[in-house]
């Protein structure tokens, strides 16, 4: 199988503390990866690498069928090249209606000179009606973004993921704060999401983990720990004695 | 014709009118000599340092980025255009004495006397290199736009390449306005030191009197303040407008989308600068004179207060802000407001108006964040949305839900 | 004319010889015409007499002399000495007894011109050189060394072996080294005193050995009989222009035509609306001015000027020297490797000043910015009416200056009262402004804008425009000279020290108080400090009135040395600004390494370029931007997650 991202041998310290030691981790184009681990293991700082947003000490990020190296690319250049990124908590833009969230994340040019010359068509129109039904948000068009719940939020922002149709989708708990219909819904779009594209969720609930059916990678002190399915994970010595077995 | 009636544009529409119904109330004043010269120079004046701030709205109100000098690229600007209307003018003397003199001039003689008549002042007798381009108007019009243009690149470039931000970005435009106008001080920056260029509102050519030539550049003013609202109200009302809000909220957001934060800003700052220099370009023909002292950070300051005063994130805003307090400013310290006694003492208004302005302005920062643009909103019902104690911003971000709600 | 003056010196003395043995007043009356009516060419020999007859009176008879206090009593034409006593002159015979009294109107004055009088003072001195009186004779040691003669140097020599203080005698015998030489007729003599000095780094021994290497160029067809320092060459060394100049000079070649004189003649010339058969009209190009020149050259009405062909064709004809003043070749070589070793020296120390200077700017600096620094780091406000919190400091100086006159207590006082004031006014700035305007940065820089600009205002109003003064004791007064080169005044000693206290002060305070500890927390996590029972307002009104109480202590020490108007605080609020943003934030360390760095720097840039300071701030800035460029954070910076974004 062909990888899509693919991380070996990365370092990172901060003052002497390796937040990441040596971790190797790599997906396919269209798979869905569940990341757990306790806190402390790296889960963020292994998105923040691969978004750019921190520079390894050492070691190797590719991305792509030509695997290209991310390490020297600038986040916006990273989020173009087709990696999407969602935070734990729900960041819209809220002095911004929910149609100009989309239209931002909206796939066009990204340069200043493509922006100011760009008009929206009639396709962009269907195409943000479509991505704002397909997560509920339909007759909030012309709604500033401040006044949605959390949930709905939440939605905004996964919407304006796919508005950027990345290749890689990394999710940063995207369960958190969500009522248990809200979850399942999250639950299905993710693994729909994931017939095209690759999605790396990071989470804590096991039973959301669960229901995503999926491979799962456990982290530990910056370093994978184990991998394959969450039964197989969870029989797994190390794996109890590190994060399942505190409880 | 239907786009341009939609609402977003009505604002847009409503300050232009009101815009060219003052252009023509002030041209038939003046016609009729209704009013001075002098006032009508002032209010020239006054619409090009509403350019000025309508600038500043957009990259502090819009774009987030409080910069505290940009007033040294109109005070560039002013340079660029004094440097032609001085040397043109000092030509034309020049050759007229010399023609006196029995001799028709030589081109040597010219600018030897041209050099002279400008460079005594500071005891130097030689046009510096930086002259070169001044005995041409095209040229030195592009240098208007291309000089402080290029500084703003780099400086900016230098700034937002190494993500400096908030408070520490603010900092160190304010330091660039000092280090200019310090340069500029010495005499042998070769802009005459601090006696800045004079002189300019004799325009080359022209023999028509100041009383017309005042009305011509108040029209120039008009048309360059409509014309850039025109331009920045289409830039903020669009795509645009929207991705350098989203970065004044959360630019690390905003990267994650795929938006390279750095090149918007560095448009932006270079957009307004450039504004800002033409507004420059236009004041100082009519002030007569331009000098280091221009550039100093606190002109860069008041321009920022004006912005806050009208209220940021709204052009018009920006606009009604400059207007009045720049114009309230020249009345009260034109000591033609009378002076409160106080029994034990007399408030004389020219000494105690800045002290006013000051608290003034503590006071509207504290509770009329918005300005007096705010007061439009609330008259037009635009309410900030409620978010009922719902968790702020992901970020520290300069929008918070407390300003939100104010 | 040094060297003739050195030869008339040296006649004097030789001349003067053979009077030893008899009295002044023997000699006197043997020269009485010539003393009667002096003149400078010839009463040398006689003054020299005076000087070296060994009589006590001989000073008294000089002093008088060139006093005018020396008189012809009408009645018997006697000459005697005369001092003013009430409305009558008081008479003394020239070998010193006393001649009674007279009305002025019975003598006749002697009244030696300018000239003579030169002379007189100069055989002075070697009296007042060995005058009982320690006082006087430093004084006239003192006067030799300011004004230095080839006269001076003989007397010197003569009262060195009687001298019996030490130190005078050491100062005595520098002194003689330095005018030997300068004048010592014998070149192994002045080289051999250039080179006793050694690499010393007196400004007095660089006074002398400079004036031996200056140049002045000259041109000339053949070699010069004279000490060449080096050949010029046109183009090269020199410009043209200047070469051709110094040709005028040297009378090798007619001065050129400026554009004025060219334009006089022409116009002198104009017949007819022509000149020299070129219509006016045609004369607006410099060609065609030359060849009207040319044809009135030809005519000859107007004098040959030099055309560009014949001015390159004279360069080429002559050559460029410079040459030194001092026409001895081995002295100038020896001053030239004295001044060599003296630079080197000069070099070392002057770093060593260079350092002191910017340590004091950085202590200035530092004062300045740390009150900012700390309420920056803990509150993340920049407070723009710290500028106006120093000058506060410093008025509140003067007005206590107004009440007590004594300085020193003045200053006592006032630190502590300078620090109550600006503490006060920094807690109603927190509560009445900053407190509504949290996790508003730019905001908050705005509304202490508008305080800043109405307090500036207001005390504008209250104390005028005009500088106020705030006085050093005396004991800050004066410098700490550590030799030529390197001194530093005390004033900016205490200014360090003060500087050195607050430094302990704070970290004491951070370290090692409970205070300190919850400073320290509520800058990390405020929200975690507060649910740890640490209440942040009270942090935070503290904080900023100690940062502000800082600056008014600050205003006072700046107000000592510099003018204190209402725009003192603005002078240093942008240098405060770059110190907290260079040094990083939340560290009093970063704070020091900021004030050092930019301190230090503005002073090697103006150590660069002395003439100009603006120059050297814009480039200090300018080094700052492109600091920030490399370290964002400054040079104390946090590191790590905590840095965030």
């Amino acid at each position: 199988m062909s990888t899509l991202l693919e991380v070996s041998g990365v370092t990172v310290s901060f003052d002497g503390f390796r937040a990441i030691n040596n971790l190797t981790f790599a997906i396919g184009p269209a798979e869905l990866r569940a990341i757990i681990g306790p806190n402390g293991a790296g889960k963020s700082t292994f998105m923040d690498i691969v978004t750019g947003k921190t520079r390894p000490d050492s070691g190797s990020v590719s991305f792509g069928e030509k695997p290209v190296s991310l390490l020297r690319m600038s986040e916006a250049q990273i989020a173009r090249a087709g990696v999407g990124r969602k935070f734990q908590r729900p960041t819209v833009f809220e002095d911004q209606t929910v149609s100009e969230n989309l239209t931002l994340a909206l796939k066009a040019g990204r340069s200043p000179w493509a922006v100011l010359g760009w008009s929206k068509t009639g396709v962009d129109d269907e195409r943000i009606l479509a991505l704002a039904v397909q997560v509920g948000l339909g007759d909030s068009l012309g709604r500033k973004a401040g006044i949605l719940s959390h949930g709905q939020k939440q939605w905004l922002e996964i919407a304006m993921l796919l508005a950027q149709e990345p290749r890689l989708l990394l999710v940063d708990e995207p369960a958190a704060g969500m009522t248990l219909a809200e979850r399942e819904k999250t639950t299905e779009l993710l693994v729909e999401i994931a017939k095209t594209r690759a999605v790396v969720v990071v989470e804590h609930d096991m039973e959301f983990v669960r229901r995503l059916d999926c491979r799962v990678t456990v982290l530990h002190e910056g370093a994978v720990l184990a991998e394959g399915s969450l039964d197989h994970v969870t029989k797994n010595q190390a794996v109890i004695d590190v994060y399942l077995g505190r409880g | 014709m239907r786009a341009i009636l939609q609402p977003r544009h009505r604002s847009a529409l409503v300050f232009l009118a009101g815009l060219a119904l003052f252009t023509l109330c002030v041209t038939v004043a003046a016609h009729f000599g209704l009013v001075s010269t002098s006032f009508v120079k002032t209010l020239g004046k006054t619409l090009c340092l509403c350019l000025a701030a309508l600038a500043m709205d957009l990259i502090w109100g819009y774009a987030g980025i409080l910069s505290l000098g940009h007033m040294a690229f109109f005070a560039l600007g002013g340079y660029m255009i004094g440097m032609w209307l001085m040397y043109a003018r000092t030509e034309e003397i020049v050759i007229a004495s010399l023609l006196n003199g029995g001799l028709p001039a030589t081109p040597e003689e010219i600018s030897q006397g041209i050099a002279t008549q400008i460079f005594g002042v500071v005891g130097a007798s030689d046009l510096p290199a930086i002259w070169g381009f001044a005995h041409s108007l095209p040229l030195q019009l592009t240098l208007v736009v291309a000089l402080p243009g290029l500084l703003a690149l780099v400086f900016g470039w230098l700034a937002f390449r190494s993500r400096v931000t908030g408070v520490y970005l603010s900092i160190l435009t304010q330091a660039m306005t000092l280090a200019l106008a310090l340069y500029l001080f010495q005499n042998d920056s070769g802009l005459r030191g601090n006696n800045g260029l004079s002189g300019l509102q004799n325009l080359p050519g022209v023999t028509a009197g100041q009383d017309t030539v005042s009305v011509w550049f108040f029209w120039a003013s008009a048309l360059a303040l409509a014309l850039a609202y025109v331009a920045l109200h289409s830039i903020v009302s669009g795509k645009f407008g929207s991705v350098i809000r989203a970065i004044r909220d959360d630019e690390a957001r905003v990267r994650f989308l795929g938006y390279s934060v750095e090149s918007y800003k560095l448009f932006a700052f270079t957009l307004t600068a450039v504004i800002c220099a033409l507004a420059g370009a236009l004041y100082y023909p009519q002030a007569g004179i331009v000098n280091p002292a221009e550039l100093a950070p606190i002109a860069s300051i008041y321009l920022a207060v004006w912005a806050a005063i009208g209220g940021r994130g709204r052009l018009y805003g920006a606009v009604i802000g400059a207007a009045v307090v720049s114009l309230l400013s020249s009345w009260f310290t034109g000591g033609r407001v009378p002076s409160i006694p106080l029994g034990f003492a007399t408030i004389n208004w020219v000494d105690w108006w800045q002290v006013l302005l000051g608290l003034t302005f503590v006071l509207v920062t504290l509770f009329a964040p918005k300005g007096i643009g705010g007061l439009f909103d609330r008259l037009a019902g635009v309410h900030a949305p409620d978010r009922k104690g719902a968790p702020l911003g992901p970020d520290d971000g300069s929008l918070q839900e407390k300003e939100a709600q104010e | 004319m040094r060297f003739l003056s050195l030869i008339a010196a040296a006649l004097c003395w030789l001349a003067a010889v053979p009077a030893i043995g008899q009295t002044a007043g023997e000699i006197v009356a043997q020269n009485r015409d010539q003393i009667a009516r002096p003149s400078r060419q010839t009463i040398g020999p006689v003054i020299a007499a005076l000087a070296a007859s060994g009589d006590p009176m001989a000073d008294d008879i000089l002093s008088a002399w060139a006093d005018k206090r020396l008189v012809i009593r009408k009645s018997d034409d006697v000459l005697l000495l005369s001092a003013p006593e009430g409305d009558d002159l008081a008479l003394t015979a020239l070998d010193g007894t006393a001649a009674g009294n007279t009305a002025p109107s019975e003598v006749t004055a002697l009244r030696p011109n300018a000239g003579v009088r030169g002379l007189i003072a100069t055989a002075l001195v070697q009296f007042t050189l060995s005058d009982p009186d320690p006082a006087k004779r430093r004084a006239a040691l003192a006067s030799i060394a300011q004004d230095p003669k080839a006269e001076a140097l003989e007397p010197l020599r003569a009262a060195i072996d009687g001298e019996d203080d030490p130190a005078l005698k050491a100062q005595k015998q520098r002194l003689e080294r330095l005018l030997t030489l300068r004048f010592d007729p014998d070149s192994a003599a002045r080289v051999a005193a250039i080179s006793s000095f050694g690499s010393d780094l007196g400004l007095d021994l660089r006074g002398a050995l400079n004036p031996m290497v200056a140049t002045s160029r000259i041109a000339s067809a053949t070699p010069p009989d004279a000490n060449v320092a080096r050949e010029l060459r046109p183009g090269r060394d020199l410009t043209e222009a200047e070469a051709y100049d110094l040709l005028v000079d040297a009378n090798l070649a007619p001065a050129r035509l400026t554009l004025e004189v060219q334009r006089a003649a022409l116009l002198a010339n104009l017949k007819d609306g022509a000149v020299g058969g070129v219509p006016v009209a045609e004369l607006n190009t410099q060609a065609a001015r030359d060849r009207a020149y040319t044809a009135l050259e030809a005519s000859g009405v107007v004098p040959v000027a030099a055309t560009d062909d014949e001015a390159a064709a004279a360069l080429a004809t002559a050559r460029f020297y410079e040459v030194y003043a001092e026409p001895d070749r081995a002295v100038t070589d020896a001053a030239k490797a004295a001044l060599g070793r003296i630079g080197t020296t000069v070099g070392a120390m002057q770093t060593a000043d260079l350092a002191l200077d910017g340590l004091s700017l950085a202590s200035i600096y530092f004062l300045a910015a740390i009150g900012l620094a700390i309420t920056f780091g803990v509150m993340g406000v920049i407070n723009m009416a710290h500028g106006e919190f120093i000058t506060i400091g410093a008025y509140t100086g003067y007005v206590v200056q107004l009440y007590i006159p004594n300085y020193t207590a003045s200053i006592l006082i006032a630190l502590p009262l300078a620090f109550v004031i600006t503490f006060a006014a920094g807690v109603a700035l927190e509560r009445l402004v900053i407190r509504h305007l949290y996790k508003r940065p730019l905001e908050t820089l705005l509304a202490t804008f508008g305080v800043s600009i109405a307090l500036q205002q207001a005390l504008k109003n209250i104390f005028g425009t005009q500088a106020r003064p705030l006085t050093s004791p005396a004991w800050l007064d004066g410098a700490w000279v550590l030799n030529a080169v390197v001194s530093i005044s005390y004033i900016r000693i205490a200014i360090f020290v003060l500087a050195l206290a607050f430094l302990g002060f704070f970290l004491w305070l951070m370290k090692r108080t409970r205070l300190g500890l919850e400073v320290r927390a509520v800058t990390q996590n405020p929200g975690m400090a507060a649910s740890m029972g640490i209440n942040p307002d009270r942090i935070n009104v503290l904080t900023f009135g100690i940062g502000s109480g800082i600056a008014g202590i600050a205003g006072v020490a700046i107000g000592l040395f510099a003018k204190v108007t209402s725009e003192l605080g603005t002078d240093y609020i942008v240098q405060s600004f770059m110190t907290v943003v260079v040094g990083g934030v939340g560290s009093i360390w970063g704070t020091l390494a900021g004030a050092t760095m930019i301190g230090g720097l503005q002073k090697v840039i103006e150590f660069f370029n002395p003439s100009n300071t603006l120059a050297a701030q814009t480039y200090m800035i300018l080094f700052i931007i492109l600091f920030i460029q490399f370290r964002p954070r400054g040079i104390i910076a946090l590191r790590g997650r905590a840095a965030g974004d």
